[in-house]
């Protein structure tokens, strides 16, 4: 193949200035790749207004091109396109990799098209293929129970990544990298959208997908009130509360929460479920979870085949105890 | 207003069991289905047709014959008619192949709202509608909970996005990808059902729609699938029958230790 494409890139997400730490983990993705490939693993930043854009290069960049503009305060996906897709026909990376967030997964299918190239979505891992220097890219399908490896035959081989796949590598401080400006004429930022406003919802303090700890409920914390205590027990953990389908449509919780083949897809650093069977359903959306914890009194059900740690028990009794009583690990 | 939806057969995973051995979902024959987040698009079709006079509902969906019952399905909810492109030419397409050979279709047929789903259940990608809309050159609107209001140039909508929603407005035309939350899709009334039951789909073959050969099915898609392999689902994880729930809790609390998953 030849090399007219060449180099790593990442999509950092910002908002409102702001760095979303899945910008990082991105990086970490990056870096391997750039270093198996022996390419540079450079940063792109769209924002209005940016703040500590170094942390991009003490993540693992050895570039950041940043685009700042008023206009790119909100994401509008024509405008966001429109400028990425000069970059990339300037610069011509082999691999862009963004993160399967909501905007994520809006920019790349454009963008994508933009360029007919190749988009996997929401992937899991990744490796090079070495003979063709070839990116495999690895993304669980059929509700989580096959594991797909898809290679893209078109450059640039675009992909967006499951948030907490990866750990963000240490940050590096006397890392030096290249931060460079670019500019577009006013033209480039005009947009058929208009943002009118955002309200954030006050029951959940971050995004669930971002969430290193989620605790689940399902049916069989048999009363919405003992959500309350799922929450308690979140906010120990500094985590987010899950569910199930069979939950939210019975109302118990609102859709936000819910995990499966037909809610979220989530992979924190640990899941705890409390009171789920464990149908195919909802387990599509959580099996990537590096520890699994279960709670449940039937010693059959099928979520034990997933977890670390089950405990056959009643959850109704264990939960209230378990909001007084559990611990955050070593914290400092 | 001239309204289309984009509906995806998808194998049912309804009662889908786990093969214990080898991992993987037994599937009873060829048993397909609309996918299931694609009702939602279509029930809010309907729902805007009945609060607008002169409103038609195309259903279009590319895949096998076998496609007809979800394009039926969605008619017995309130759709107008229904058009499956099938082609054996068109197999093996993944997402720009699809939404390339529907874009072929859908141009020049003056539609004011295009919806599909959030993403279909089996490739789970959401990538179709908005690579259907960027290759139209039209907005998209992705993961819409509520349409605020629509008027004869613009819509305004509210998208669910990380920790909130937001509100926002663009012209139309426009591709809408709805999520769950947006509504609660209706169960088909009688005549309905019989409409849809009576209806003709009309079926389009490349013979009709002439796209690129180098565009469609297997050959026009940059990605393939190279290897499918069983993860390892069962986890060797420990089981434990508490007496109390004091037990379960230092059981817990023992193994966010141990594995300083927290710290
Ligand atoms: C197309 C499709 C998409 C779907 N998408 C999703 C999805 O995205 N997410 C999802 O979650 N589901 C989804 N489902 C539904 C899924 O099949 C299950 O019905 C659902 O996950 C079950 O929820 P549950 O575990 O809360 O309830 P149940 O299956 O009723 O399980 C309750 C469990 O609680 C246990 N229990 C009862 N009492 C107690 C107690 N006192 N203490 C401890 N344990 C107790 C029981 O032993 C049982 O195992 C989907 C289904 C279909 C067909
Ligand atoms: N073959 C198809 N025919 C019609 N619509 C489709 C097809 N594939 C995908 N779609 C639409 O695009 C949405 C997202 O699908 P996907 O990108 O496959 O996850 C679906 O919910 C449908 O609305």
């Amino acid at each position: 193949m030849k090399q007219e494409h060449t180099g790593v890139w990442t999509i950092s997400e910002i908002e409102d200035g702001t760095i979303n730490p899945v910008s990082y983990e991105l990086l970490a993705w990056g870096k391997g790749l750039a270093e198996t490939l022996k390419v540079e693993l450079t940063s792109i930043v769209l924002t209005n207004k940016i703040k500590d854009i170094e942390s991009l290069i003490h993540y693992g960049a050895d570039k950041v091109y940043y685009v700042e503009n008023e206009k790119l305060e909100h994401f509008y996906p024509d405008t966001y396109t429109k400028i990425l897709h000069q970059l990339v026909e300037e610069m011509k990376p082999e691999i862009i990799l963004a993160s399967a967030t909501t905007k994520g997964r809006t920019l790349m299918p454009c963008l994508a098209a933009r360029l007919r190239t190749g988009l996997t979505a929401d992937c899991t891992d990744f490796e090079i293929e070495e003979e063709t220097r070839s990116l495999i890219q690895i993304r669980p399908a059929i509700g989580g129970n096959v594991m797909a490896k898809i290679k893209t035959m078109t450059r640039p081989q675009m992909a967006t990544v499951r948030p907490k796949s990866k750990q963000p590598l240490p940050k590096d401080e006397t890392r030096r990298g290249e931060i460079i400006k670019k500019e577009f004429n006013e033209e480039m930022y005009q947009s058929r959208y208009e943002w009118i406003n955002y309200k954030k919802d006050e029951s959940i303090d971050q995004p669930i997908q971002q969430a290193d700890v989620i605790i689940a409920g399902g049916k069989g914390l048999r009363r919405q009130e003992n959500f309350k205590y799922l929450k308690e027990i979140a906010e120990r953990l500094n985590g987010a509360v899950g569910a199930t389908r069979a939950v939210v449509d019975m109302g118990w919780i609102d859709y936000s929460h819910q995990i499966g083949l037909s809610g979220k897809t989530v992979s924190p650093k640990l899941y705890i479920a409390v009171g789920i069977s464990g149908a195919v359903q909802h387990i599509a959306g959580m099996s990537t979870s590096k520890y699994i914890i279960s709670i449940n009194k039937d010693p059959e059900a099928p979520i034990f085949k997933v977890s670390d740690l089950g405990i056959v028990g009643d959850a109704t009794e264990i939960v209230p105890l378990l909001a007084k009583e559990i611990k955050q690990g070593d914290k400092k | 207003m001239n309204i289309a939806v984009l509906v995806k057969q998808v194998p049912s995973t309804d009662n889908v069991k786990i093969d214990e051995n080898t991992g993987t979902m037994i599937r009873s024959e060829l048993e397909s289905e609309m996918n299931p987040l694609d009702m939602y698009a279509v029930e809010e079709a309907v729902r805007i047709k009945e609060r607008s006079s002169n409103t038609k509902i195309t259903v279009i969906s590319m895949g096998p014959l076998s496609a007809e019952y979800a394009i039926k399905e969605a008619i017995s909810m309130g759709c107008d008619e229904g058009v499956l492109l099938t082609d054996r030419k068109y197999a093996g397409a993944d997402t720009l192949a699809t939404a390339y050979t529907l874009t072929q279709f859908l141009k020049g047929k003056e539609l004011d709202l295009i919806f599909a789903g959030e993403r279909a259940t089996d490739g789970e990608t959401g990538q179709v509608g908005p690579m259907v809309a960027t290759l139209l050159e039209i907005p998209v609107l992705t993961y819409v909970n509520k349409i605020i209001e629509i008027t004869k140039d613009d819509i305004t909508v509210q998208r669910a996005i990380e920790g909130g929603n937001e509100i926002i407005r663009t012209t139309l035309p426009v591709l809408i990808t709805v999520v769950k939350e947006i509504n609660e899709p209706r169960l088909p009334n009688l005549e309905n059902k019989l409409r849809a039951k009576k209806s003709k789909i009309d079926i389009i073959t490349n013979e009709d729609l002439k796209v690129e050969e180098d565009k469609i099915g297997l050959k026009g898609s940059p990605t393939r699938v190279v290897k499918v392999f069983y993860p390892k689902i069962s986890r060797q994880g420990e089981k434990i029958a508490v007496k109390t729930p004091q037990e379960a809790v230092a059981k817990i609390n023992d193994f966010i230790k141990e594995k300083g998953v927290i710290s």
